[in-house]
């Protein structure tokens, strides 16, 4: 049993080992100043801030993540929001017409984001919406709100009808049952979509990348890719870039890493 | 006889979902039909005037290698990245359901990347792949072998996309079969204990065959992600060399800004469209039949 165990904790930590080297790889090129060309998997004998400062100041990340945050923030509040309303007549009430309403709802989230890229950018700038913080969030929060409303129909489900009857024989309205006894039992799930949500907003490339086409509003994935577009020459400052992008993601992970993991297992639930 | 007032009674609930209704027509079915006008013409993407070309896109479409090899691609990523996750992950979470130390920083690591932006990981994974100073030239050359232009190759970048892909996000099939494994009762192991099943035999007989709302689950998620695939490839060689390595989704891409060919990225939009739908439905019915096998 010991030898066994021992096995055990010595293939997890080869396995893990091998996932973790893209991170190592970035931090060591990211540490190492540019006239140190030793191979990237030592660690740099003394460590040079200029690459970070550079990140800073030539791919501007700190406004990037500002940007990213608000973008963020907002979308998430709205997506978890009209996802919990959304989900109240979908999960209730279940004829047929719902029901449809509720499959074209999942088949949005089968859509490839590309294949929308053409009329979507066209559509957006006809609006007036490329480049602007209503533009992005609006599409962003479209193409998240199917898994939303998929997760508190599921949590909906769970909760007895009897708590609606009481209610509707007390006298209340249908609304005022929504807004007040189910809305309040909602906290849990609502944790679990901001948190899945958040990082695939946080995440987003594919829409920021054409509806975001000036320099007045860039998300930390676009500061990123255009940062390695430009420094071929300073692979060192890019990686710092992206270093400082992934850090607040991996400490959010590592802080509330049961949620990150439950809220996924949620999501693909039944 | 229902009343108007009753009918309003009964159905105005059905009100609480008319704003995300009016997101998904604004936003998803009026550019959709949209893009099939487009797709009739031959717009380049920002002049005022394009002229109505019928079915030529289309025409062009299916006899164009590019978008052939595109196709293909786009399918070799969506089930060869599903394959790869489902046999790694689930090798994972078997090993990672016994209790032993250091199971739960294994499941923390292996879980993080799928935390991060796949266009970032492209270009981490990038310093790997490098052919001057890449790590893994490095490795090689410590052994005495000549560098490797790993992205070079065409075959090999797809190769290496899947598997970039994979290590990102098997942690979702992890996870997922993990929690499957917990839902099994151990004293289905228990019983075949005692009926002198071996550990083989218990894998192919309990585990699997219960698993199977995990699998559906981990599949489906895995396929819709690999046929979407575009951050990583946009990342690492941006459909180069060539045309190689593009998947649909980078290539509508290139089409529309590089090509600045509008209605044929269109006409594109709309055959990946109906293709990912086939796809579904395929996929739907195939889970659905299944089900009552057990």
């Amino acid at each position: 049993m010991k030898i066994k165990n021992t096995i055990y904790n010595i293939v997890a930590v080869l396995i893990s080992m091998a996932h973790f080297i893209p991170f190592y790889i970035l931090v060591t090129v990211a540490l190492k100043p540019k006239t140190d060309m030793s191979s990237r998997w030592l660690f740099p004998t003394t460590i040079d801030p200029d690459n970070f400062v550079q990140a800073v100041e030539r791919a501007k990340i700190l406004n990037a993540m500002r940007d990213s945050a608000l973008i963020t923030a907002v979308s998430v509040v709205v997506v978890a929001f009209l996802g919990a309303m959304a989900a109240y007549p979908l999960a209730r009430m279940k004829h047929r017409f719902n029901s449809t309403i509720l499959k074209l709802v999942l088949g949005v989230m089968m859509i490839p984001p590309l294949s929308m890229l053409v009329p979507l950018v066209t559509l957006m700038s006809r609006l007036g919406g490329v480049s602007t913080y209503w533009g992005i969030i609006c599409v962003l929060v479209t193409f998240q709100l199917p898994l939303s409303i998929f997760m508190y129909v599921n949590f909906i489900d769970s909760i007895p009808r009897e708590l609606d009857e009481a209610a509707e024989i007390d006298g209340c309205s249908r609304f005022m049952i929504f807004y007040r006894i189910i809305l309040p039992l909602l906290k849990p799930v609502t944790a679990t979509v901001i948190i899945l949500t958040g990082v695939f907003i946080w995440n987003d490339y594919q829409f920021s990348l054409y509806l975001l086409q000036s320099n007045q509003i860039r998300v930390v994935t676009l500061a990123v890719a255009s940062f390695f577009g430009q420094s071929a020459a300073n692979f060192g400052a890019a990686a710092a870039g992206a270093l400082l992008a992934v850090v607040p993601v991996i400490v959010a992970y590592l802080a509330l890493q049961r949620y990150f993991v439950k809220g996924m297992i949620d999501s693909a639930g039944k | 006889m229902e009343t108007l007032t009753d009918f309003w009674k009964k159905h105005a609930i059905n009100l609480l979902y008319l704003p995300a209704l009016l997101l998904f027509a604004l936003f998803v079915f009026y550019p959709f039909v949209m893009g099939i006008g487009i797709s009739f013409t031959d717009w380049n993407g920002f002049s005022q005037s394009s002229n109505n070309v019928g079915f030529d896109n289309y025409r062009q479409l299916f006899s164009d290698p590019n978008v052939r090899k595109a196709m293909i691609n786009t399918l070799i990523y969506g089930f060869g990245c599903t394959v790869l996750q489902q046999c790694i992950g689930l090798g994972y979470a078997v090993l990672l359901n016994h209790s032993f130390k250091l199971r739960n920083f294994a499941r923390t690591i292996i879980y993080m990347p799928v935390m991060i932006a796949g266009v970032i990981m492209g270009y981490m994974v990038y310093f790997l792949f490098q052919y001057n100073n890449g790590a893994l030239n490095d490795i090689l050359a410590l052994v005495g072998m000549s560098p490797v232009d790993w992205l070079a190759d065409g075959r090999r970048a797809i190769v290496i996309i899947m598997l970039i892909n994979t290590l990102q996000f098997v942690g979702i099939s992890m996870v997922i079969y993990l929690a499957g494994l917990q839902n099994i009762p151990k004293s289905f192991y228990e019983a075949s204990d005692i009926d002198g099943a071996s550990a083989v035999s218990q894998f192919f007989y309990i585990t699997l065959p219960l698993l199977k709302p995990a699998i559906v689950t981990s599949v489906t998620i895995n396929l819709i992600g690999g046929l979407k695939l575009f951050d990583q490839i946009k990342a690492l060689t941006n459909g180069g060399p060539g045309y190689e390595s593009h998947s649909m989704s980078t290539l509508i891409d290139a089409t529309y800004f590089r090509s600045q060919q509008a209605g044929y990225s269109a006409a594109m939009g709309i055959v990946l469209f109906v293709f990912i739908l086939i796809v579904s439905l395929l996929m739907l019915r195939f889970f659905n039949r299944r089900k009552f096998e057990y």
